[in-house]
C-alpha cells in the first residue's frame, strides 16, 4: 500500500511538470498581454513594465526561470493584482473556497446518496419520479440561473438571507452559495446512486442475504450500499477537486472571496503567473483526490488490491 | 412581578434617553459598492476608477474634486502660478497630517512624484505627469530622478516647475497617480506600505481591513485636517464585478451605493427605485475609428458618409435605453474649461437628411450600389453591448449603401493589442475616458505623432499645427478657441466617428445625503452623510 502511494506521488511530478509546461506556452500564444488594457499604455510605460516583470526576456529564459522559481514555491507576482504575489492571492482565497466547497461536497454527497437510495428502493414510484425529475433539473439548470433565483427569493423578496459576501463567515452567508454550488453535483450523485443501487439490489449476494431473512435495513445499508457506492466514489474525485478549488460562477454571483474566479480572471487579464498558479493548484487537487479515491476503492471493493 | 415590570420599563426609558441624547455614539457606516476588486492600492500602479474611489478616500492630493466635480484645494490650501505659466508654488495646509500623526510635508510630495516617474517603479500612469519638467526624460531613464522639476522650498512649500505651460495641470494633480505617499512609511515598509495595519494615509479615511474580493474597510482618520466635518465613521467598499450581483445586493439593502449596472436594467430599476437611480453623463466617448491608411477609408467622403449613416439616437435609446447620449463630437460636453464642443456639421440635420447626403457622398466617391463594392469589417472587443451596437451599425450601412458588413470580435486585451501594434483594419470600436477634464486629452488621440492611440493613423498637418499652437498658448480663452478649431477640423474629416457620450450609472440609496452627479465621476465619501 505504502509503495503504491509513493509510486503514485512520484508519477505526479512529471504529470505536474507537463501540465505546467503546456499551460505556460499555451498562455503565451494568446494575443495581447497583461498590460494591454482597454486603455492602452504609452510605449515608454509599457517598456518599463515589461522590463520590471522580465517579460522582455526571450520566452525560453522566462520559462526556465519560472520553473526554477516554482520548484522553490515562488509562483511570482500577479501582473494584474500588483500588490500581491500569486501565492498570497491563492493563500488568501483558498480557505474560503475550500470551506464553502467542503460544505457543498458534504451536502451533495449525503443528499445525493440519500435521494438516490430512496429512489432506488421505491423504483418507478411517484417519489422516484419526483427525485429523478428534480435531479435532472439540478444537472440541466446551470448555477448562474439557480444562484440569482435563490437570491431573488431568499434575499430580496423574503430578506431571510444575505444576497452575497462572506460576511463574518457564519452559516447564513454560506447557505445560498452552498446550495447553488452543491445542486448540480447532488443531482449527479443521486443519479449514480440510484442506478448502481438498483443494480446491486438485483445481484446474487443480495438475493442470498434476503433469502437468509436478514432485515431489509441491514441488506441495504451494509451489503447493497457497499457495491452501490463504487461509481459514486469514483465520481467523488473530480467532484471534490472541482468544488474545493472554487467555482468562478458561484463566487462571482455571491461575491465570495475564493480562488475560483482567479482562473477565469487570470485568463481574461493575461495574468500569466496567476493562471499558472491556479493550474498548478487544480492539478494538485485532481492528482491528490484521484489517489485518495483509488485508496478508498481498494477498501470498498475486495476485487481491487494495491500491492 | 410588578417590580420586574417596573425595572423593565425603567431600563427601556433609560435606554431610549441614552440613545436619543447621544446620537454620536452610533457609528455611521456607508456600504459602498465598487465595480470590482482593486488591482492595487499603490498610487504608482493604479489605473482604474475602482481604485480611484478607494485611494481618494484614503489619500488627499494637492488639488481635489469637490462633491460637484469642481477642482478645489486639497492638501494644498493655496497656490500661485508664475507669469510665464511655468512655476507653481503650493502652500500645504499647516494642519495636514498623516494618519500616524506626522505632518504632510513638501518632501513627501517630492518623494511621491519622483517615485512615480522613476523607471524602476514602472508606474502605469507616469505619462500623466509628463508636463512636470524633465518627467519624460526621467521616466525614460535619460536623467536621474532628482532632475525632476520639484523642489521642497520648506516643510510646507512645494515648487513645481513645468516643461511648458499646462493649463490643465491642476486637473492632473487631482488624478490618483498624483496622490502622495508617506516617504517615511514607504522607505520603511517597501511594497508592503499598501497593506492594512501598515498603510499611512493623509485623507479623510484610513485603511483598517482588506479581504480581496470580499470587502475593504476604511475608518475615519482622526488626524485628517478636516476630520470635524467628516460625517461617516466607516466606509466599507464591496468589490463586485458582476453587475447583476451588485444590483441584487443594493436591492437587498446590503449596499447604499452601487456603481455600474447593465443598461437594460435601467427601466426596471427606475420603476422600482425612482430617484435612487442616477444616470450621470461622464467625460467618455464611444467611437469608431476608420483605418485612414487604406482605401476607401482614406477618402474623407467615405468616412463622412459612413459616419452620417449611423443613427446615434437609435444606439442611445434602443441599445443603451438612454443610459448613453448621442454624440457628434470627440470631446464630451460638461468640461468646464472647454464649454460646448465643436460638433460635426451634420449634427443638426435630421437622420433622413443625413442619409440622403451620405448616399450622395458615397456615390461621388464611387462606392456602394452602382459603384465599387463596399466590404466593411467592424472590429470590436467582446461585450454584449458592443456587439449590439456593431450589429445595428452594420444594418444601417447595409440599408443605406448596400454594403457588405462583417463583424469580428476579440477579447479586450487582444483587440487593443492589435490596434496599438498598428494592425490594419477597416473600422474599429474604441472608447476614451478622460484622464483629466481637458479637451486636449481627447484631441491628442488623433495627433499624427500619437503612435499608440491614433489607431487609424490619421495624418493631418493642419490639425497637428492647431494642436501645437494650443500647447504653446497660455491664455485660456485663446487656447480654448484653438482647441475648438482643431476639433471642428477633426469632425469635418471624421477619421473617427463619435457615437455616444457615456454615462455613469449609480444606484444611490435614500439614506445617502450630499450626493451630486458630476461629469468627472468624483464622489469622495467625506462629502457624503447617511441618515438612519
Amino acid at each position: 500500500m505504502i509503495s503504491f502511494v509513493l509510486r503514485r506521488l512520484a508519477s505526479a511530478v512529471p504529470t505536474l511538470f507537463i501540465v505546467v509546461t503546456i499551460s505556460f506556452f499555451l498562455m503565451r500564444f494568446a494575443p495581447g498581454g497583461p498590460f494591454n488594457l482597454e486603455r492602452p499604455l504609452p510605449p515608454q510605460t509599457m517598456a518599463n513594465l515589461m522590463a520590471t516583470y522580465h517579460l522582455d526576456q526571450p520566452l525560453w529564459s522566462q520559462y526556465v526561470s519560472y520553473i526554477g522559481n516554482a520548484v522553490t514555491g515562488d509562483f511570482g507576482p500577479s501582473y494584474v493584482y500588483k500588490d500581491n504575489t500569486v501565492a498570497e492571492l491563492i493563500g488568501k482565497g483558498l480557505p474560503y473556497s475550500m470551506e464553502l466547497g467542503f460544505y457543498a461536497l458534504l451536502l451533495a454527497l449525503v443528499g445525493g446518496v440519500l435521494a438516490g437510495t430512496i429512489a432506488a428502493l421505491r423504483q418507478n414510484s411517484a417519489l422516484d419520479f419526483l427525485i429523478m425529475s428534480v435531479s435532472t433539473m439540478g444537472v440541466t439548470v446551470p448555477n448562474f440561473v439557480v444562484g440569482p433565483v435563490l437570491t431573488l427569493i431568499f434575499a430580496i423578496t423574503l430578506s431571510w438571507l444575505p444576497a452575497g459576501s462572506w460576511g463574518d463567515g457564519s452559516l447564513r452567508f454560506l447557505i445560498l452559495p452552498m446550495i447553488a454550488l452543491a445542486l448540480p453535483q447532488l443531482a449527479v450523485f443521486a443519479r449514480l446512486t440510484r442506478g448502481s443501487m438498483i443494480e446491486a439490489l438485483h445481484t446474487d449476494h443480495i438475493r442470498t442475504a434476503r433469502a437468509y431473512g436478514l432485515p431489509a435495513r441491514t441488506v441495504v445499508i451494509t451489503h447493497a450500499m457497499r457495491a452501490a457506492l463504487l461509481p459514486v466514489v469514483s465520481y467523488l474525485a473530480p467532484a471534490a477537486a472541482a468544488l474545493l478549488t472554487g467555482s468562478a460562477v458561484v463566487e462571482t454571483i455571491f461575491t465570495i472571496p475564493g480562488v475560483g474566479r482567479y482562473f477565469v480572471l487570470g485568463a481574461i487579464n493575461r495574468d500569466y503567473t496567476l493562471v499558472m498558479g491556479t493550474v498548478v493548484l487544480i492539478a494538485i487537487f485532481v492528482i491528490v483526490f484521484n489517489l485518495l479515491v483509488d485508496i478508498l476503492y481498494g477498501l470498498l471493493d475486495p476485487r481491487v488490491r494495491h500491492d | 412581578m410588578t417590580l420586574a415590570k417596573f425595572n423593565f420599563r425603567t431600563a427601556m426609558l433609560l435606554g431610549s434617553i441614552l440613545i436619543g441624547a447621544s446620537p454620536a455614539l452610533a457609528e455611521t457606516v456607508l456600504h459602498r459598492g465598487n465595480a470590482g476588486e482593486p488591482q492595487t492600492l499603490d498610487q504608482a500602479h493604479t489605473s482604474i476608477n475602482i481604485e480611484e474611489f478607494i485611494l481618494k478616500d484614503l489619500y488627499e492630493g494637492l488639488t481635489i474634486y469637490d462633491a460637484a466635480g469642481k477642482i478645489v484645494p486639497g492638501a494644498a490650501e493655496s497656490w500661485d502660478l508664475s507669469d510665464d505659466g511655468l512655476v507653481y508654488t503650493f502652500k500645504l495646509r499647516a494642519n495636514a497630517n498623516w494618519s500616524d500623526g506626522s505632518p504632510v510635508t513638501a518632501g513627501d510630495f517630492v518623494f511621491s512624484l519622483q517615485r512615480v516617474e522613476d523607471p524602476k517603479t514602472a508606474a502605469g500612469y507616469a505619462n500623466i505627469l509628463f508636463p512636470i519638467k524633465n518627467a519624460e526624460k526621467v521616466n525614460k531613464g535619460e536623467l536621474p530622478v532628482d532632475q525632476l522639476g520639484l523642489k521642497a522650498v520648506d516643510e510646507k512649500t512645494l515648487e513645481i516647475t513645468l516643461e511648458r505651460p499646462t493649463p490643465f495641470f491642476l486637473e492632473l494633480l487631482a488624478h490618483q497617480t498624483a496622490l502622495p505617499v508617506s516617504k517615511a512609511s514607504v522607505e520603511k515598509n517597501g511594497a508592503d506600505f499598501v497593506k492594512p495595519g501598515v498603510m499611512v494615509s493623509n485623507g479623510a479615511y484610513k485603511l483598517v481591513a482588506h479581504t480581496p474580493n470580499d470587502s475593504l474597510t476604511t475608518e475615519k482618520n482622526a488626524s485628517y485636517w478636516d476630520a470635524a466635518n467628516v460625517k461617516i465613521d466607516k466606509v466599507i467598499f464591496y468589490p463586485i464585478d458582476d453587475q447583476a450581483a451588485s444590483v441584487r445586493r443594493f436591492e437587498a439593502k446590503e449596499m447604499d451605493l452601487a456603481y455600474n449596472f447593465s443598461a437594460d436594467q435601467l427601466e426596471r430599476l427606475r420603476a422600482a427605485h425612482g430617484e435612487q437611480v442616477h444616470v450621470s453623463p461622464t467625460l467618455a466617448t464611444y467611437y469608431y475609428a476608420f483605418d485612414t491608411r487604406q482605401e476607401p477609408y482614406s477618402d474623407v467622403r467615405v468616412r463622412r458618409a459612413l459616419s452620417m449613416a449611423v443613427d446615434r439616437d437609435f444606439l442611445a435609446k434602443e441599445i443603451y435605453s438612454g443610459s448613453q447620449l448621442p454624440s457628434y463630437s470627440m470631446v464630451p460636453p460638461g468640461m468646464a474649461s472647454y464649454g460646448d464642443p465643436s460638433k460635426a456639421d451634420f449634427a443638426d440635420k435630421s437622420q433622413l437628411d443625413r442619409e440622403d447626403e451620405a448616399l450622395k457622398l458615397m456615390k461621388e466617391a464611387g462606392y456602394g450600389e452602382g459603384g465599387k463594392p463596399l466590404d466593411i469589417e467592424i472590429r470590436y472587443n467582446t461585450n454584449p453591448n458592443h456587439e449590439r451596437v456593431a450589429t445595428a451599425v452594420a444594418d444601417m450601412w447595409k440599408n443605406t449603401f448596400g454594403a457588405k458588413v462583417s463583424l469580428v470580435n476579440l477579447d479586450v486585451s487582444s483587440h487593443y493589442a492589435y490596434l496599438q501594434e498598428g494592425g490594419k483594419f477597416n473600422v474599429a470600436r474604441a472608447g476614451w475616458v478622460a484622464d483629466y477634464a481637458d479637451a486636449e486629452n481627447f484631441l491628442a488621440l488623433s495627433l499624427s505623432a500619437n503612435k499608440t492611440f491614433n489607431y487609424g493613423h490619421f495624418e493631418n498637418p493642419e490639425f497637428d499645427a492647431l494642436m501645437k499652437k494650443s500647447y504653446e498658448e497660455i491664455d485660456p480663452t485663446v487656447r480654448s478657441k484653438l482647441l475648438h478649431e482643431a476639433e471642428a477640423l477633426l469632425m469635418k474629416e471624421q477619421p473617427i466617428a463619435p457615437f455616444l457620450t457615456q454615462a455613469d450609472l449609480w444606484l444611490v440609496s435614500d439614506r445617502v445625503k450630499g450626493w451630486q452627479d458630476n461629469a468627472v465621476n468624483a464622489h469622495l465619501s467625506r462629502f457624503l452623510s447617511v441618515s438612519e
